[in-house]
């Protein structure tokens, strides 16, 4: 039933989306192509080879990739673990590492800004004991840790998805035929599990990439990423071309690094929600 | 043996690093001291202070607000476009989930300058272009939550509605809703999460006087943060822990499940 | 008679405190083909894992051809397991899933793409090679679970319930089909089914089993002929079981009517159950009876037709060629060597249970 009058009602949707996503979008394009008096240039685009820019965008690659690694290499053990349990105690033990996740983004990042400070719990608890201090807070470290603090839920719950969907009767196929435990971890498991943890990338990559107030907080000005490039952009210096046009070459990295996600996940379909 | 105690050890590791500084908040939030992260005694004023910090107390409201609003007109926007998109030719189909994806995934810090970039153009940043903005990132969160209740909700069911006589009003209401209701009530507090959550968006398309919750606490992170804040994150955490327990463990979310069954 | 090829010499079996498994003892001998029938939780799929080394018994040992494999793992055995859901890998085209096993066995390029061609050409599906496991249908999915078992050669295939998902046309053509592959390979198959049907057209030996006991073991015309109790009469085919007490030795009391039988040595006045098969049950005339009663439903099966008859205070099922139109009057009469008795269970292990098989 393809009912001409029922697809309407897709209608609203579809205009709100082209006056809200796509018109601002033509906008950025706008900003990003002119200058202040409104003529053409490529300048706030190319802007981003200036070494200053250049130099966050790296950085900002660069913690992105580390904090994707690390919360991969967490995730994938524990989405095992998790999926191996016994079902009855399952759900809640899920439910567990789901949870902080729900805890405001911003309060995340206050509670560790709190034990990682020079004078936070952490170093206060080992002056205490007469313990050499921490001295980690405006550094890269402090960025990417509180990066993988704020991101690993979306890094556990589509591989944790993809794992629980595998049937125990697929293992044991595979352990009747002869494969020990390190074929079936290569040949079946991560196979089957490589929607999710491409998904898993994507989710976490992305917003890792484009994250500015985590290092705002905790690198104190001293970590500047990409973001943090373009929101001074905005905020401070009311250049909005240059941030437009800074924006815009974020744009491409995150389609740019989805697409390459999709390619590598073919059809991709564990999705978290 | 050894290996089972190799996964409760990591277990507990990652916990740790989950909950500790959750923990810490809490445990702050009851401290009577003014450096802070001294231990000073046992008390409650930080609580009591909340209640009466208007700021706060305005941020709070100002952001329950903003959830609850832009949660329900982008449920009502969201149900009736999955009701189109469930008509359309699997092609169309495809196409128009695809797009609704990218908002989904694209950065928040673009995602809230474009919107910032459109509303200085035609209006003055306020409550309003907030509440749009936040309506707009929630959309996709109902449609993909509604869209596959209704692709297993069988058709047959609605035309033989139809078939009996019933008009295609009340057949959508006795028939198509009763089987999308769950859908759309996770699309709903999905992206009420969605947007109590949100620090990006907000930052750019909120007006000057206006302040969430999120926008708030950064602010004051940079200033620093009085301790009436670990009050109410310890209020809020509660609620997250309580509300998502009944979703959970609930009586609706067992019933739920009993119908899936079925 | 061949070799016994597998015993099990006193298993027991518990999950969570409850016992799915007690003492139990079976041999399986070559060349078999064996089915573990019964009601769902009855132990047989259990009896089947601890077989193929998916479950360690927590008492008794298996013996596989002389030697104890009770603690080997499932690939150390010489048997591969068909599963019931087909557990096909999703990520691999037909022909890795075939070869999976090969591979491991480290066997040559040649070697493993003569066993695919080989075992496809055995189920049916030579050209299969390069197609999806999603593109083929549930009976083409089984066909090739089978295919991929075969092809490590095992002296024993087990099958847990592997047409239960399968429509009843299919389920019937692959009974045929699985009883051709058993003798083309001349391998031992150990069956598992709740299905009735399937074990009586396939089988060479039976073992109804019920709550973690077997309660016959037979060929199928013995199980159906001569259930050794209720449970396996009311499992096997359909019954009228009707209390009965056993006046002397080839006379019995049934609704208070004396039936002769055949049956002895079953004392004196002891309460028993007497099991009439509805094809065994005669309409006469009501005077050439032994009860009298009336026709209170009908119904056309093609073959026969299926009547009940109240008569004795009893619903009688009866199978007959000839038409009585509801409300008749007929009599029931039971030739003697068709009146099986048993007797009452006494643990209530034993008891009949209600299936709807």
């Amino acid at each position: 039933m393809h009912n001409l009058k029922r697809q309407l009602l897709a209608g609203p949707y579809l205009l709100w989306m082209a006056g809200f996503i796509l018109l601002p979008v033509a906008v950025i394009l706008y900003y990003a192509f002119t200058t202040t008096s409104g003529d053409f240039t490529l300048l706030n685009v190319t802007s981003i080879f200036a070494s200053i820019h250049w130099k966050s965008l790296m950085l900002s690659l660069k913690l992105a990739f580390i904090c994707t690694a690390v919360c991969l290499l967490l995730s994938y053990p524990l989405a095992m673990i998790l999926s191996s349990m016994k079902l009855k105690r399952q759900g809640f033990i899920v439910f567990i590492f789901i949870l902080p996740m729900w805890m405001n983004f911003m309060l995340r990042i206050l509670a560790w800004k709190l034990l990682l400070s020079n004078n936070g719990v952490i170093n206060t608890m080992l002056a205490s004991w007469n313990l050499p201090l921490l001295d980690v807070l405006n550094t890269p470290f402090a960025v990417v840790f509180c990066m993988v603090y704020d991101f690993l839920p979306f890094m556990i719950l589509p591989i944790y998805n993809a794992m629980s969907r595998i049937e125990p009767d697929i293992i044991e196929a595979a352990k009747d035929l002869g494969a020990n435990n390190i074929t079936i971890f290569f040949k079946i498991i991560v196979p089957l599990t490589l929607s999710g943890v491409v998904s898993g990338i994507t989710m976490v990559f992305v917003p890792a990439l484009t994250s500015f107030a985590i290092s705002d907080l905790l690198g104190g000005g001293k970590v500047l990423l990409i973001g943090n490039v373009i929101e001074q952009a905005f905020i401070q210096e009311y250049n909005w071309n240059l941030g437009s046009g800074l924006s815009l070459v974020l744009m491409v990295f995150v389609i740019a690094s989805m697409a390459l996600m999709s390619a590598k996940g073919e059809e991709g379909g564990t999705g978290v929600w | 043996m050894v290996r089972k105690t190799i996964e409760r050890i990591y277990l507990s590791l990652i916990f740790l690093f989950l909950y500790l500084p959750i923990a810490v908040l809490i445990i702050l939030s009851f401290n009577n001291s003014k450096t802070r992260v001294q231990w000073g005694g046992f008390t409650l004023k930080w609580y009591r202070s909340l209640f009466s910090d208007s700021s706060i107390m305005s941020a709070f409201w100002t952001t329950l607000f903003l959830a609850l609003v832009s949660a329900l007109i982008a449920t009502l926007l969201g149900t009736v476009a999955a009701l189109g998109i469930d008509a359309m030719k699997k092609r169309s189909q495809t196409l128009m989930i695809g797009a609704t994806n990218i908002p989904l995934l694209n950065a928040d810090i673009v995602t809230g300058i474009s919107m910032m970039l459109l509303f200085v153009r035609f209006t003055r940043l306020g409550m309003n272009t907030v509440l749009i903005a936040h309506i707009t990132f929630n959309i996709p969160y109902v449609i993909l939550n509604v869209l596959p209740k209704l692709k297993q909700g069988s058709r047959t069911t609605y035309e033989a509605a139809l078939d009996l006589g019933a008009t295609p009003l009340y057949a959508f209401f006795k028939i198509t809703w009763p089987q999308i209701r769950p859908g759309v009530l996770s699309g709903f507090l999905m992206a009420m999460t969605m947007s109590l959550d949100d620090f990006s968006v907000t930052y750019f398309t909120k007006g000057a006087g206006i302040h969430t919750l999120s926008t708030m606490i950064y602010t004051e992170m940079r200033k620093g943060v009085r301790p009436e804040m670990y009050a109410l994150s310890t209020i809020l955490f509660l609620l997250a822990l309580v509300l998502l327990l009944f979703m959970n463990f609930g009586p609706s979310a067992r019933k739920e499940k009993e119908g899936d069954s079925l | 008679m061949s070799k016994r090829l597998i015993d099990l010499q006193h298993i027991s079996k518990s999950f969570d405190g409850q016992k799915i498994i007690d003492d139990l003892n079976l041999y399986i001998r070559e060349n078999e083909f064996l089915t573990l029938l019964g009601p769902s939780g009855c132990g047989k799929t259990t009896t089947l894992r601890i077989i193929g080394g998916f479950e360690t018994p927590d008492s008794g040992n298996v013996i596989f051809d002389g030697k104890d494999i009770t603690s080997l793992a499932p690939h150390e055995r010489q048997l591969n397991t068909v599963f019931q859901k087909y557990a096909l890998f999703p990520h691999m085209s037909i022909a890795e899933n075939i070869a999976f096993g090969l591979k491991i066995k480290k066997k040559s390029k040649a070697y493993i793409n003569d066993k695919i061609k080989y075992a496809l050409k055995l189920v049916n599906l030579d050209g299969f090679e390069k197609r999806s496991v999603d593109s083929l249908s549930g009976g083409q999915q089984q066909r090739i679970a089978i295919a991929r078992a075969i092809v490590n050669e095992p002296k024993v295939l087990l099958l847990d319930e592997p047409l239960g998902a399968l429509d009843l046309k299919l389920r019937q053509d692959m009974q045929y089909e699985l009883i051709r592959l058993k003798n083309e390979l001349g391998i031992t198959f150990i069956y598992v089914t709740h299905d009735q049907e399937e074990a009586l057209t396939m089988s060479d030996t039976i073992v109804v089993m019920n709550q973690g006991y077997i309660q016959q073991i037979g060929t199928p015309e013995d199980i159906y002929n001569e259930p050794t109790n209720a449970f396996v009469a009311d499992f096997i085919g359909e019954s009228n079981i009707i209390d009965g007490v056993m006046i002397k030795d080839r006379l019995v009391k049934v609704l208070d009517v004396n039936f002769p039988c055949v049956d002895e040595g079953f004392g004196c006045n002891r309460p028993v159950d007497v099991v009439i098969r509805p094809e065994d049950v005669e309409l006469v005339d009501p005077a050439c009876g032994m009860l009298e009663g009336d026709v209170i439903s009908l119904i056309f099966k093609g073959v026969h037709w299926e009547i009940e008859v109240l008569a004795g205070g009893y619903e009688w099922l009866v199978q007959t060629t000839q038409m009585h139109p509801v409300g008749s009057h007929v009599g029931i009469r039971v030739d003697p060597f068709n009146i099986q008795i048993m007797n009452k269970p006494e643990s209530s292990d034993e008891r009949a249970v209600e299936t709807d098989a």
